[in-house]
């Protein structure tokens, strides 16, 4: 049996999903954070039951791509938990009486129940299931309030069947149905609205954004830094690196084994950035250096998600982004991507027109650099002096600009104007921000460590074959015509395509100057997104336009690392 | 007694209150609204309106929605004054 979670958008399906199957799942303060169907089970008694969790949607005439995925799925539901935010009733009644016409039985969870209190809202459920004729159950996703009450019910699930002439008709019945089940009590003004006040205001809101990114970038460096400073550096430096050693004397202090898993020593030390074994700096780079910010920015990235802010953002930015051929709530997809661009690529779906997607898209794999490859920015260039840091940020971040301003004169089609509901603010639920946190530092390391792993066992093999010393005597000429970069570097390009952060990392036993550093990280974070992301471009864009897309990121590299070895 | 004002809604301060009469508009405009629960008939409270003609928030019923300045100004307003 095929279970689906329907709702409008951040109503809470996907809490109310990881409660009912214990899968856990991202769900964040914001339309739009499902873009796709995730399945999941639940044990009904006897019977398996298959639940799936849909992008949120507002009526079953889709207008984005997330809401077709939702229109889509209703075809294979046998069962539909339809998710309605009670502090909103009567427009979440919208979708509900349009999924009431269909011939699949309907059962009602009237969730964030705990917030109408709250707000002076009071609901009548009886009264509600009876007018409808499908079970209503109160829910609070975030404590788990009403599930197991929800899963005793859901054979009760009905089929009214009640179809309506026109949309104004619906909305007359669901007028009726609002005045007679719900009534408005007074409430007071609370810290919440003064919040909500200021950021809706044009000036106070600037403010207020600047101080919440300042925030946000001091709380990153300093959970990234004090996690290497205090955790990731001496558990490598006092119980990694003598263990290494030992093992290093057992392979005889050299040949090939010593020189796949340890690497080259440096004055007879292991240096983690520079010896490129796998057991040295294959472990170091993604755990020790990536890692702490990983951790750092998602714990950050979950609070702005879950308190509710990222959809004001967006309203802030809008008028900028419209100069990029984009609307403010590219700004989500963006955020996502300085952790990393795959879930950046494919949350560009809550954008309407391809237009939007292919533009969104290609700015975030060049100008946006994933948490992997900051840290590494951060590590080594950052050893020059932050000022050099601040050059490779500030040229991508002119890149965004100068590029979204061409592309949106380039590309054809259209960008639409933004709407968006904007949640309230609400106090961060810390198991959904622990369980998120969780579900993206688990998958960096399920999913990059291994892509790690292999990039510096190829890493070694190539150089072992002399392949390196090929490519880079053929690329000599826009290297070092261009790029004014030695001819090696060519490598750590190449490299880039698998992973990033090994590449930086085999910049560093080259000995560049600061300007060639800046250089080479800014041509790199730009030049190709690396090879997931690529997948992600492929499936989003399709094989043409990711093309396309390539081909601008190519060139955009080409001319920003010229010009700044032509300035610097 | 109330007099009639119409307003676009673009054209609105904030915090003044009103009621939806009309949305001028193409099908699918009016569709994307009326999912929002913006529609003929509702009260909305005009929020704020950012600069350089960016987005206007505003609240009907509990939900507070952001929308473009071009639609804004499709939306014909009729104020509320009360004297």
């Amino acid at each position: 049996m095929n279970i689906l979670l329907m709702g409008n958008p951040n109503v809470g399906k996907s809490v109310l999903f990881s409660r009912l199957t214990g899968t856990r799942t991202i769900a964040s303060n914001y339309p739009g954070t499902t873009v796709e169907f995730i399945k999941g089970s639940l044990k009904l008694g006897q019977e398996q039951a298959e639940i799936i969790d849909t992008p949120g949607t507002y009526t079953l005439e889709p207008t984005s791509k997330a809401e077709e995925v939702a229109a889509e799925m209703l075809k294979e539901g046998d069962l539909i938990i339809n998710v309605v935010d009670a502090t909103n009733l009567e427009r979440n009644l919208n979708l509900t009486l349009q999924l009431l016409e269909r011939p699949v039985p309907v059962i009602v969870a009237l969730n964030m129940w705990d917030d109408t209190h709250h707000r002076g809202i009071n609901i009548d459920t009886v009264k509600l299931e009876e007018l409808l004729g499908v079970p209503v159950i109160p829910t609070v996703g975030v404590t788990g309030q009403g599930i197991r009450e929800l899963v005793r019910r859901l054979p009760e699930a009905a089929t009214p069947k009640v179809t309506y002439a026109s949309s104004d008709e619906r909305w007359a019945k669901i007028g009726d149905i609002v005045s007679q089940v719900q009534s408005l009590s007074h409430r007071h003004h609370t810290w919440r609205d003064v919040l909500e006040d200021l950021s809706n205001h044009p000036v106070g809101g600037a403010v207020f954004a600047l101080l919440v990114l300042a925030a946000t970038f001091f709380v990153i460096r300093f959970i990234g830094e004090g996690i290497i400073n205090y955790v990731t550096d001496p558990l490598f430096n006092w119980l990694w690196t003598p263990l290494l050693m030992k093992l290093g004397l057992a392979l005889g202090s050299g040949g090939f084994w010593h020189d796949i898993l340890i690497g080259k020593l440096i004055n007879g030390e292991i240096g983690y950035l520079q010896s490129f074994g796998l057991l040295s700096t294959g472990i170091y780079i993604p755990l020790a250096v990536v890692l702490p910010y990983i951790v750092a920015f998602y714990f950050a990235l979950g609070i702005l998600e879950d308190v509710g802010y990222l959809p004001r953002l967006a309203v802030l930015m809008d008028t900028l982004l419209h100069r990029l051929g984009l609307h403010g709530y590219a700004i989500i997809p963006t955020i996502l991507g300085f952790g990393c661009n795959v879930p950046a690529v494919m949350a560009t779906r809550i954008l309407e027109s391809r237009k939007e997607r292919f533009i969104a898209a290609t700015l975030i794999s060049i100008g946006i650099p994933c948490a992997a490859l900051q840290a590494m920015i951060i590590g080594l260039v950052g050893q020059q002096g932050m000022q050099y840091v601040a050059i490779v940020y500030g040229s991508l971040f002119a890149s965004w600009i100068i590029i979204g301003l061409i592309l949106n004169r380039a590309v054809k089609g259209f960008s639409p104007e933004l709407i968006i509901e904007i949640p309230p603010y609400r106090f961060p639920p810390w198991r959904v921000v622990g369980e998120k946190l969780w579900l993206r530092v688990f998958s960096f390391i399920k999913e990059a460590l291994p892509i790690v792993l292999g990039t510096v066992l190829v890493v070694n093999i190539l150089y072992m074959l002399g392949v390196f010393d090929f490519i880079a005597n053929i690329a000599a000429p826009v290297l070092t015509g261009l790029l004014g970069l030695p001819k090696e570097t060519v490598v750590a390009l190449s490299i880039g395509f698998l992973r990033k952060d090994i590449a930086v990392g085999m910049l560093a036993p080259l000995g560049l100057t600061a300007k060639q550093l800046v250089i080479s990280t800014t041509v790199l974070a730009m030049v190709f997104p690396c090879v997931a992301t690529f997948v992600i471009l492929t499936r989003e864009l399709g094989a043409r336009d990711m093309l396309k897309a390539t081909g601008i990121m190519l060139a955009a590299a080409l001319i920003v690392g010229s010009l700044q070895n032509l300035i610097l | 007694m109330s007099q009639k004002i119409q307003l676009a809604l673009g054209q609105m301060e904030a915090g003044q209150t009103g009621t939806i009469i009309q949305i001028l508009g193409g099908r699918g405009l009016i569709r994307r609204l009326e999912a929002l629960g913006i529609r003929p008939g509702k009260k909305v409270t005009k929020l704020s309106s950012m600069l350089f003609r960016g987005p206007v928030t505003l609240r009907t019923n509990q939900t507070q929605v952001a929308i473009g300045f071009g639609m804004a100004n499709k939306i014909l307003v009729e104020i509320d004054t009360s004297a």
